[in-house]
């Protein structure tokens, strides 16, 4: 029951964006798809390098910056890509794959790519919990917070969205001049490290959830905004279209 | 008894032209003339190239008159420049990435879903039951266990085991070579129905008898007898014969999968890693060789112009039916086509048994050649095919250029079954980001796969890329990766 419980947080809301705006595009799926590898390399890179530093193994305040640096890397990598691909298209005749409804859809591109790094970050970070929560066991029973299972989904699903918005602040403020082309990708980095050392507030036998929780949603409300204004809403406009 | 609508590969306009004078343009084989009188008349629509007679049995097609080869890639361009009035070799590069663009994306997904698919039952079934677990029983093909003392024992039996294994792939492929060079149809198609007859019922019994024994639900033995029978029949009149396509891809994932487990099951953990890598090598010598067995296989179909065993490669688009290949383009002269189609289903009914046979033959048959050549799967005696997948190559008429559906993408079973044999592997550890993480490879390596066919177009060997991936993926994750992502999730640090 937990297990469905958890589930359904953690991915409630990435099956539904899926549903409704990644699975009727293929190219999307596509893209998502490849970012998830993208996504897989750079922890198979982070990894080697936590298990080949064996004395700081079980100091992950090592690994962890690490990750995120590489997690950001590969994601400019998977931009020129990208770029590459796209670069290619416009050499092909647009007019037929306009025909085919397969515009290259900047936007869509990098909202798929970080869906993809989100999905398979939150599903790498939850899966195994989630299939612990359906066998034998009581959860907290040796003083470990009880809170457990469910702080993890919904971690999870913060990391998933907030992967989701990066994507996106990435690649956008990538396409823009001017300084713009570095204050989002540093941006990104910053409030990823930001949440990934906060969240290593959570290793203790007893941590207060409340504190990385909060700030993983506060910042995924400061993405958001800065989602809005990148593309280009204000507060004007959005009163506008309220009315 | 029979029309036949010739594409002389002539613009599109004088094929309209053709299609809509069918009546004029019919030819009628002399020696069945005679049936003319008493047989409704059953339109077929020939759009291959040449003006062949189609035999009314393949086995017999010692009788049939040359074919005309033509590569289909020249008709494509004519028909292209034809089309836009332009030569083609002004823009190469365009059409490329057009046909990067046009097998891309949709077709990439239609072969995402059916693979993804067969994993998802070969991993519930493991997942929930005990008695696809390897280990215990082994089989003719990997006669050496693997219980020994030593490391070195081990790996000298395995490599025992892979090599038994392999020659018996390899032989099968030959010999199927030989019988489809010498044109001996009806022992391939014999081969073949039994085999699909052994996996379907056998299989299927034994896998419901598993699964009830296993989740503690008794069924009795009339009830099992009734699905298998049920289940078997409806699967081979699909497979083998005619039926609808999505029932036909249910059957053929369902059959790999019922494959895959049983491979789970019977190899050694140790032959089943090395029989993944050296078939992935096989496959991409049998292939891409000048000499490579599979390559003969695949020339020898096009020259024929014709599909080897449409039963054994899952396609992504209509097989059987009309209308894949009637030009969309052409509306007036589809519903006709459909309708002199079901009619051939309805009049089977007064026919004598033997000419019912011999109808059935040859609306297969034909069914079969209006499909473009495209290589195809060969079996191997437990459909250990060497897979890979082929972009069919439309044949229709230039109008059918714009529509994807024309163009399927074929994937051999057997890439079915060795994803899954992976994946299975994978996801028993309990560990479920192997299974994730062998999975997204896999697909990726598909995916690449499918980007290298839209680029040299011609058939590929699917399993090297997403093998190579996978096992690489499943060795560091399982080494590597899910131990620094077991202490993440243990000390909730979310990346």
């Amino acid at each position: 029951m937990e297990c469905a419980g958890c589930t359904l947080i953690a991915f409630g809301v990435p099956f539904s964006m899926f549903v409704f705006t990644i699975a009727h595009h293929p190219f999307r799926i596509i893209i998502a798809m490849t970012s998830a590898f993208f996504w897989l390399i750079s922890l198979l890179l982070s990894s080697l390098l936590w298990f080949a530093v064996v004395p700081l193994r079980n100091q992950l305040a090592f690994a962890v910056p690490f990750t995120v640096l590489f997690q950001e890397i590969f994601r400019y990598l998977f931009y020129r890509l990208i770029k590459k691909a796209e670069f290619a298209l416009q050499k092909a005749q647009m007019q037929e794959l306009t025909a085919k409804g397969m515009v290259f859809d900047r936007f869509a591109v990098a909202y798929a790519s970080g869906y993809g790094f989100g999905l398979i970050s939150g599903t790498f970070a939850i899966v195994n919990v989630l299939s612990d929560m359906t066998g034998p066991g009581t959860i907290g029973i040796f003083g470990h917070s009880p809170d457990f299972f469910i702080a993890t989904a919904f971690l999870a699903l913060c990391i998933i969205l907030l992967n989701t918005f990066w994507g996106v602040i990435f690649y956008t403020s990538l396409d823009k001049d001017g300084i713009h082309r570095f204050i989002g990708p540093a941006i990104v980095v910053f409030t990823h490290m930001l949440f990934s050392c906060m969240t290593l507030l959570n290793r203790k036998s007893t941590p207060t959830y409340s504190i990385s929780i909060v700030i993983g949603y506060v910042l995924l409300v400061g993405m958001v905004i800065y989602t809005l204004i990148l593309r280009g809403f204000n507060i004007n406009n959005i009163r506008q279209r309220l009315n | 008894m029979r029309r036949l609508i010739d594409d002389n590969q002539d613009s599109s306009d004088e094929m309209t032209e053709l299609l809509r004078s069918q009546g004029d343009d019919t030819v009628i084989d002399d020696r069945e003339r005679l049936d003319i009188t008493n047989l409704p008349a059953v339109a077929i629509i020939q759009t291959s190239t040449n003006a062949e007679n189609i035999s009314s049995d393949a086995a017999g097609a010692s009788s049939n008159s040359p074919v005309e080869v033509i590569d289909s890639q020249d008709r494509d361009n004519t028909r292209r420049h034809r089309r836009d009035g332009q030569p083609d070799e002004e823009r190469p590069l365009n059409s490329e990435h057009e046909e990067i663009f046009k097998y891309g994306a949709s077709h990439v997904v239609k072969l995402f879903v059916p693979v993804s698919l067969c994993m998802l039952i070969v991993i519930l079934t493991i997942k929930t039951t005990s008695s696809y677990t390897p280990g215990g029983a082994t089989w003719a093909y990997t006669p050496f266990t693997e219980d020994k003392p030593t490391n070195t024992q081990r790996i000298l039996f395995s490599l025992a085991n892979t090599f038994i294994f392999m020659g018996f792939v390899i032989t099968a492929t030959v010999i199927l070579i030989l019988l489809y060079k010498f044109k001996c149809y009806k022992i391939i198609h014999g081969w073949l129905i039994l085999t699909t007859l052994m996996l379907l019922f056998f299989f299927l019994y034994s896998y419901l008898n598993s699964i009830s024994a296993s989740l503690n639900r008794p069924i009795d033995m009339i009830t099992i007898c009734f699905l298998t029978w049920n289940i078997g029949v409806v699967g081979m009149f699909c497979i083998h014969w005619k039926g609808p396509l999505h029932i036909q891809q249910a059957y053929l994932i369902l059959m790999s999968a019922l494959l895959a487990l049983v491979f789970y099951k019977f190899l050694p953990e140790w032959t089943g890693w090395l029989i993944l890598g050296v078939i992935s090598i096989w496959d991409l010598i049998a292939v891409l060789c000048p000499k490579g067995p599979l390559r003969i296989l695949v020339e020898t179909a096009q020259e024929r112009g014709e599909p080897i065993f449409p039963a054994l490669i899952y396609s992504s688009t209509m097989v059987y039916m009309v209308t894949a290949v009637d030009p969309p383009g052409e509306p007036q002269f589809a519903p006709d086509s459909i309708n002199t189609n079901s009619i051939a289903v309805n009049v089977d009914e007064p026919l004598s048994e033997e000419q019912r046979a011999q109808r059935a033959e040859i609306r297969n048959i034909n069914a079969r050649r209006q499909l473009i050549p495209r290589s195809d799967v060969p079996e191997t005696e437990r459909r250990q095919e060497p897979a890979r997948y082929v972009v069919e190559r439309s044949n229709s008429p230039a109008i059918g250029d714009d529509d994807d559906d024309e163009k399927g993408v074929k994937l051999g079973l057997g890439d079915f079954i060795f994803y899954s044999i992976l994946l299975a592997k994978a996801s028993a550890l309990g560990d479920w980001n192997v299974t994730i993480a062998c999975y997204v490879s896999l697909l990726i390596g598909l995916c690449l796969t499918l980007l290298l066919l839209a680029i040299f177009r011609k058939a590929l060997p699917a399993l090297p890329i997403s093998i190579a991936f996978g096992l690489v993926l499943y060795f560091s994750t399982v080494h590597v990766i899910g131990p620094f992502s077991a202490e993440l999730s243990l000390g909730q640090v979310f990346i």
